[in-house]
């Protein structure tokens, strides 16, 4: 029998002359019914452009497939080359034969329509179902998706659903008429790492239900293990190797397929984790940073007369002591408090209670302000319009310093200490790759000499291989400068690379805190321990996950509401966690 | 307190200050009503007489016992006798009004029903020649000024096909609404050509913009055929900046269109406004700016009220 889908030597170009432009040049590859192909590669690797070329929506991105043929066999037996068919043709098999889910879910719903009737919507084109009809339809299609009170949530739009929730919404639309083969592009790659296992195990399950086969688009080559029979690797446009799951990640043979699974941190419950550290019992110098009862509460008001009627515990009672030298990661999911703790250190946010104090580094001079920040975003937390010297310069002029000799010789040692060549100084930002520019913003955290570096999701814009590289730049850095490092992150197999001591933020509060070796490889706290089996890893590929739909609490609490005192237990000499009711 | 309400209370504030930044502008212009009502004649008037006019009009006392007065008869809803009409200040507007807002609204027609659809076009065909064609156009609607529209209009009917524009009394357009049309067409025609040429231009960036979001392309995977997608998914995101445009135009249509007004003989609030600048009629002045502002502010609130319909997202109430 001939495959779902024979895609052969495929070429797809982009501006006026495309065969002279070519994202993905030759790729070649068949899917079986109810198959799951993963196509995994960096950005720019023409994965996406790949997988938008199957439905033909490359057309509407400005690409144009330049050769090359996609055959898909069609519910009645015949075959249809898509490359070739035209528009008429390709909006019936879109959504109805080949349906597809997107990497962002919060842009991805249109924000003006409810969800009832962005879901019905299919149901009209596919099935000319309307009125009751297409409702009901709708209603059955979120209930498959195992979204509670599907009924209610019809006439919900997408800003009053949480990006999970979203991305449940997506899939539903995506199934609705049944499609024979679905289009994942990087369907989890918006959301926390419990959602993600979430939404993978709906999938695979969706998967077992229906038979459908299945592209799914990652740069995580973690994550292919869970779900994929086949893998198929790209580089610069090209697939460089193919072959099925176990064969690819055991016995990788194509030099950059084990570049890429030699760069992806792999998840290793704690067994990866950082020996070159240990903290001194008692203390032998003074903590770099020290955070006592940190709260940070947001008003909520409503009623008449705005009265304030609660509030928002964002972060609720938070101590931890940070050592030179060290690094904490701090992980939680989104709505954690992990980022607002952070902002908070930098006084970028006002605390509503609690007390913290940063120390000079002692293994430098010239320490005009402790804590320095690194974002998550390279692209956008560097002034397009400012030169290199005038961007490291900046925090210096910030704190009241001149510029001098003496600035200019830190530039450059800083320059050549995060491995960018000197005459960076007289460019612009946009001449820099992601992974310069993150160095950029690095240099510019370390020029006022800080004891404590605020590391805000600071790799996890970056590509795989790209991390890694910035990643040992940072365990260099902190060993020759002595600096603590307060590592905000969501990714737990990066945060087992860099941490020595790691925090679990739970809802605003911490729920378990110590030595990250003892932490990841026996989790204490059941959150913890549901944070640690959700992330994917290459170990687990035949693992699943089991659904689970407990939402988290609501951090709104009525004013004058003080959670409880945290009672402690003590597991080792470094690792406390929270006791549970 | 919801949001319409809190709206409504800052409109007598706003007309506060309205009304007094007028009532000291047009005094500090030099000149007063008698003089400019009865030209050089005004000097054979013996100071009893004058004084008599004065206290008829009322601008016998100083300035802060004039406002008093204005205020306190305003808020009885007497904005006063317009010195050149001899009527209540009023009657006066709300016989022009109708005119204006007939005029604002069927320019507004005329721009919505040619700039939309002309700039969703341009922008379903971007970068091409079509596009480009609307695009000159559009510059050359906005770049026109409309006593020159007016003009053509009024040259290529009387030369080319021998028509003369439906000049002479205005006829409201419920006494007789064939007539009316023919005589207001023309006007809306050219107020709305520059109208629809900025509706055009904005709709069709805000269109651009929409058309590369991801919601826009999740409709295409859906397979929304290319009509539904333009219509159902990307029009009612690429609104708001049209509704904004649109009511802010509108809202200085209803203060009336002094040259269009001028050069198809109409009895508008623009040319009113005019002449009782220029007759130093104070009353109908302060009057009739008064009403222009507060048409304006309820133009606003309407433009707000639209944003919250066409976006889930805007929830007036939370601020």
């Amino acid at each position: 029998m001939t495959p779902l889908l024979s895609v052969r030597d495929l070429h797809v170009g982009f501006g006026r002359d495309p065969a002279a432009h070519e994202i993905v040049r030759g790729v070649s590859f068949d899917l079986d019914a109810g198959e799951t192909l993963a196509i995994v590669g960096e950005s720019g690797s023409g994965k996406s452009v790949t997988a938008l070329s199957i439905n033909r929506l490359i057309d509407f991105g400005g690409g144009r497939i330049t050769r090359g043929a996609i055959d898909l066999r069609r519910a009645d037996g015949g075959v249809i080359d898509l490359a070739a068919a035209p528009e008429r043709a390709l909006t019936k098999i879109r959504g109805g034969e080949i349906g597809m889910i997107f990497q962002e879910p919060m842009t991805s719903l249109n924000p003006v329509l409810t969800i009832g009737e962005q879901i019905e919507e299919s149901f009209r084109l596919h099935r000319g179902l309307t009125g009751r009809q297409a409702t009901a339809a709708a209603k059955d299609a979120l209930d498959r998706v195992r979204i509670p009170d599907a009924a209610r949530r019809l006439k919900y739009t997408p800003h009053q659903l949480s990006g999970g929730m979203l991305q449940r919404v997506m899939i539903a639309t995506a199934l609705s008429c049944n499609p024979r083969l679905l289009i994942a592009d990087e369907p989890t790659t918006a959301l926390d790492v419990t959602v993600q296992a979430q939404i993978m195990a709906l999938l695979a399950e969706l998967k077992r239900e229906t038979g459908m086969a299945m592209i799914f688009i990652t740069h995580d080559i973690g994550l292919v293990a869970g779900i994929a029979d086949k893998v198929m690797v790209m580089q610069a446009g090209e697939a460089v190797e193919q072959g099925a799951l176990d064969a690819v990640l055991d016995t990788p043979q194509h030099p950059y397929t084990r570049h890429l699974l030699g760069a992806v941190p792999h998840f290793e419950a704690g067994r990866a984790a950082r020996s070159d550290y240990r903290r001194p019992e008692p203390p032998v110098a003074p903590p770099a940073l020290t955070v006592e009862g940190l709260t940070v509460r947001f008003p909520v008001t409503g009623g008449l007369l705005r009265r304030r009627t609660g509030n928002v515990h964002a972060v609720d009672g938070v101590d931890f002591d940070l050592m030179p030298g060290e690094t904490l990661a701090i992980v939680g999911e989104s709505g954690s408090g992990k980022s607002t703790t952070a902002r908070a250190i930098l006084g970028l946010v006002q605390p509503t209670r609690g007390a913290f104090a940063a120390n000079a580094n002692t293994r430098e001079s010239g320490n005009r302000a402790p804590v320095q920040m690194v974002f998550q975003n390279p692209y956008a937390s560097l002034n397009p319009r400012l030169r290199v010297d005038s961007i490291l310069a900046e925090p210096v002029i910030a704190a009241g310093g001149r510029l001098s000799a003496e600035t200019t010789a830190r530039m450059t040692m800083l320059l050549e200490r995060v491995g960018l060549p000197l005459d960076s100084l007289q460019r612009y930002p946009h001449e820099f790759s992601g992974g310069q520019r993150q160095r950029l913003c690095i240099a510019r955290a370390l020029m006022l000499n800080p004891s404590v570096v605020v590391l805000d999701e600071a790799v996890s814009a970056l590509d795989v291989s790209v991390q890694a590289k910035v990643l040992e730049l940072l365990v260099d850095l902190q060993k020759e400068f002595g600096l603590a490092y307060l590592f905000v992150s969501h990714d737990m197999a990066v945060v087992e690379r860099i941490a020595h001591r790691i925090a679990v933020l739970y809802a605003g509060q911490i729920v378990e805190i110590g030595d990250a070796r003892s932490v990841l490889s026996a989790p204490r706290h059941s959150y913890t321990k549901q944070l640690i089996a959700a992330v994917p890893s290459i170990d687990r590929r035949h693992e699943t996950f089991a659904l689970d739909l407990r939402q988290v609490p609501s951090l709104i609490r009525p004013l004058g509401f003080e959670p409880e005192e945290a009672a402690w237990q003590r597991f080792g000499a470094d690792h406390l966690a929270r006791a549970e009711g | 307190m919801n949001y319409l309400t809190r709206r409504l209370v800052t409109f007598p504030l706003v007309m506060l200050g309205v009304s007094i930044l007028v009532f000291v502008s047009i005094r500090l212009v030099p000149g007063d009503a008698i003089t400019a009502m009865l030209g050089t004649e005004a000097g054979l008037l013996t100071p009893d007489q004058r004084a008599a006019l004065e206290a008829y009009f009322g601008i016998d006392q100083g300035w802060l016992v004039q406002y008093g007065r204005w205020l306190a008869g305003a808020l009885q809803g007497d904005l006063g006798i317009s010195v050149t009409y001899g009527k209540p200040v009023l009657d006066v507007i709300l016989e022009r009004f109708p005119l204006t807002l007939e005029l604002a609204l069927l320019s507004m027609a005329i721009a919505l029903l040619v700039g939309l659809p002309a700039g969703v076009f341009a922008a379903t065909r971007n970068e091409r020649s079509s596009d480009l064609v609307v695009r000159i156009l559009a510059m050359i609607g906005q770049s026109t000024p409309n006593f020159v529209v007016g003009l053509l209009i009024i040259f290529v009917l009387s030369v080319g096909f021998g028509v003369l524009p439906v000049m002479g009394t205005f006829t409201p357009f419920f006494e007789n609404p064939l007539q009316n049309l023919g005589q207001m067409i023309l006007p809306a025609i050219t107020l709305g050509f520059a109208f629809a040429a900025s509706v055009t231009r904005i709709s069709r960036s805000a269109m651009l913009d929409v058309l590369s979001e991801d919601y826009v392309r999740t409709a295409r995977s859906k397979g929304v055929p290319a009509l539904g997608v333009i219509w159902r998914h990307a029009l009612p995101n690429a609104l708001i900046p049209v509704v904004t445009l649109s009511g802010v135009e509108f809202g200085y249509l209803l203060g009336g269109a002094v040259i269009v007004e001028q050069i198809f003989a109409l009895p508008g609030l623009g040319r009113m406004v005019l002449d009782a600048i220029l007759q130093r009629d104070y009353a109908l002045v302060q009057g009739s700016v008064l009403f222009i502002a507060l048409n304006f502010m309820i133009v606003n609130l309407i433009v707000d009220l639209t944003y919250a319909l066409l976006d889930p997202r805007i929830r007036l109430g939370d601020r």
